[in-house]
């Protein structure tokens, strides 16, 4: 599969699962979070003519979520190619 | 030329395109039966995973359902996008690696026992064949709406041009007529909310216009006057308890990452980098259509209030007799959509004028002014079996949003086409995995292995052909509870097939027995919770008061509980049962890397 000695599978899972992490804790907090949990307290601000929370829920959750994967694509892309087990 | 022709027209169009694709891309193995040949460009995959996702609900009735519910939509516009980035980070990549056909094949051989496979055969059947149900009736709707054609013909051209496309060009097929079928829904969608977009809020990008201004007022806050003016909830509030909301934004996520059509789409990109990144592209396409929704929703509730009381856009007395509108002079539409059902004028009051506000408000004070004009009860609903019933049908905010807003009929026949598109492209994705399910985990993997690739190519063709007509029975003779239904197909998946394939991929000790005690408590679990607290509608049987809910969770969000139950004791049950073989913590150390995914294989 890869070289050996160059590729530390543990050290490969463990960036993987933080990467992982981070990520869903982002996904988590503007949707569950902003568009949900926090609505109220959000909802005090304005974003233009949407309260905040509310635009989180209908709106920026969803470009959040898009930005994110993307993020986590190129960021899982260095991590591969960092501990060499990216494809050829 | 007559609006009737041109609809003609445009949907035969489009049907001519879809017949052209379908002939270029036929299938002639079945690993392009399977997994379109296995390289499919992220972005081309994006697009068709776009068009398999968004089906007639999405289509048809998400908007209409914002409209009503306000905040309260949002569960849906979060819940089917969120799943995107469960799909990119917990699942795409690795089954992706793994390199197989189908989601019971994962299921089999990471869990080493055809019982599992056969469980996640039943799952899959029964989350895809609850769903193309809704998505047939959904064609022969827009068929006999649009072109007065009576639902069973429309049923009959739908499964017609499903057969040959799916049939004959399987994944292959499929995917590149959904490519088709994206760009026409699309187009569909975003063409009239630009304009209404215009009309409200003078700009024509409706994500703007949604948060923008309406003369000198936002236009939300116009809104939440309005309705609020006439008894209902403001529209920026909810109306569900936390807990439920949260519940329902889960299951739909995870439903959404668990359900096996939109899972295979990822088996045909070339590589695993390709599958992260298509998760990506395939909620940008989707996004285009989910962040214009609530637009689209909250203005054609305005224009629906302005149309009724006029009182409305002039910020005079809505409860003024001539406020609202004489019924014999109401628009053209109106009375064009009652023949339909979707909405219904009954005058209570008999004063042949429209009152439509909300009879149920909590507001003394508004209901005292109400009963002060003479009103005498919510005017404005649907017709359902022919009685009146005081709400009006949620699919009219996006099939008759265009006349509504009094847009060319052109765009009316656009809709058509698009609604057409939505439920196809996604009826075509659901008949495939159903028959891949057949022709390849039961036939090839369990009962019929040493069938030839020939043969498993015919068995799938058939598998497909006798789904088609499954599907055809299920939408001409809908079971009563076809919108109910849905609930199952996302709770059952959130509480089957999601945990069972993440723990296959992330615990490398997870095994065989753990796995199926999981899956079938998480489906058993959410079953029975789902039919008792429908039973109703289900079984015809007396309704049980939602306040006997678990912690006040709706039939909707009792996935995320399954899922929990399916978590628990697949972990008990792997602790009590023989550890998980050497060989497989090798297969599942694996897939964790990327490098020497090959494209997918058979075996």
């Amino acid at each position: 599969m890869s070289k050996p000695g160059s590729f530390d599978p543990k050290a490969y899972w463990q960036a993987t699962l933080r990467l992982l992490m981070t990520t869903i804790a982002i996904w988590f907090v503007v949707s569950f979070g902003a568009g949900i949990l926090f609505r109220d307290a959000l909802d005090v601000v304005h974003l233009g003519g949407y309260p905040l929370g509310f635009w989180f829920a209908q709106q920026g959750s969803i470009f959040i979520f898009v930005g994110l994967i993307f993020w986590y694509a190129k960021r899982m892309d260095k991590i591969d190619r960092e501990h060499d087990v990216h494809e050829e | 030329m007559d609006l009737k022709t041109l609809t003609f027209v445009v949907v035969g169009l489009s049907f001519a395109l879809y017949i052209g694709i379908a002939i270029w891309a036929r299938a002639g193995t079945t690993k392009e039966f399977y997994v379109a040949g296995g390289g499919v460009h992220p972005i081309v995959n994006g697009m068709a995973t776009g068009a398999d996702w968004m089906s007639a609900a999405s289509f048809i009735s998400m908007a209409g359902l914002i409209a009503f519910l306000g905040y309260g939509g949002s569960v849906y516009l979060m819940g089917w996008t969120g799943g995107y980035v469960l799909l990119a980070v917990l699942l795409a990549p690795y089954l992706r690696k793994f390199g197989k056909f189908t989601v019971p094949q994962f299921i089999g051989d990471r869990y080493y026992s055809q019982t599992a496979r056969i469980v996640a055969v039943i799952c899959l059947i029964f989350i895809s064949f609850t769903y193309v149900a809704g998505q047939m009736r959904g064609v022969g709707i827009v068929f006999s709406r649009f072109l007065e054609v009576d639902i069973t013909t429309g049923l009959m051209i739908g499964m017609g041009l499903v057969f040959f496309y799916a049939v004959l060009g399987g994944m292959k097929g499929v995917t590149y007529t959904q490519v088709a079928q994206y760009i026409v829904l699309i187009f569909a969608y975003t063409i009239p909310a630009v304009f209404i977009s215009l009309q409200i809020a003078g700009t024509p990008i409706p994500q703007l216009g949604l948060g923008g201004h309406m003369g000198d007022m936002y236009f939300l806050d116009k809104l939440n006057k309005t309705v609020t003016d006439l008894g209902f909830a403001a529209y920026t509030s909810g109306n569900k308890s936390m807990i439920d909301v949260f519940c329902i934004t889960l299951a739909l996520m995870a439903g959404t990452a668990g359900l096996p059509h939109v899972i295979v789409r990822f088996f045909t990109v070339p590589k695993v980098h390709d599958a992260r990144l298509s998760a990506g592209w395939a909620l940008v396409f989707i996004a285009i259509l989910y962040t214009t929704a609530p637009a689209v929703g909250a203005m054609a509730r305005y224009n629906l209030h302005t149309t009724v009381n006029t009182a409305v856009a002039t910020g005079g007395d809505m409860f003024a007799p001539e406020a609202s509108i004489v019924g014999e002079s109401r628009p053209a539409w109106m009375k064009r959509w009652e023949k339909t059902g979707l909405i219904r004028w009954e005058d209570k009051n008999g004063d042949g004028r429209i009152q439509y506000y909300n009879e149920k408000s909590k507001d003394e004070a508004f209901l005292a002014k109400a009963a002060a004009a003479g009103w005498k009860g919510n005017e404005l609903g649907s017709d359902k079996k022919g009685k009146f019933e005081g709400k009006v049908d949620n699919d009219i905010m996006v099939l008759a949003n265009p006349e509504i807003a009094g847009l060319p009929n052109w765009v009316i026949a656009l809709i058509a086409a698009g609604g057409i598109a939505a439920a196809l492209s996604t009826a075509a994705g659901l008949l495939l995995v159903i028959s891949s399910a057949i022709s390849h985990d039961l036939m090839k993997g369990v009962f019929a292995k040493d069938i030839s690739e020939k043969g498993e190519l015919m068995a799938g063709r058939v598998a497909a052909a006798v789904a088609v007509l499954i599907a055809g029975y299920l939408g001409y003779n809908p079971p009563g509870f076809v919108a109910q239904v849905v609930a199952f197909a996302f709770g059952l998946a959130c509480a089957s097939l999601f945990p069972t394939i993440v723990l296959g991929i992330f615990s490398k000790s997870m095994n065989r027995g753990g796995a199926i005690a999981g899956m079938l408590t998480g489906l058993v679990f959410t079953l029975v919770y789902i039919v008792y607290f429908k039973r109703d509608v289900l079984l015809g049987m007396e309704k049980v008061p939602d306040s006997a809910w678990f912690m006040g969770i709706s039939p909707e969000g009792i996935g995320v509980v399954g899922m929990i139950l399916n978590f628990i004791v697949a972990y008990i049950v792997m602790k009590m049962t023989a550890p998980c073989p050497d060989h497989i913590q090798h297969l599942v150390e694996d897939i964790r890397y990327p490098r020497g995914a090959g494209s997918a294989q058979a075996h």
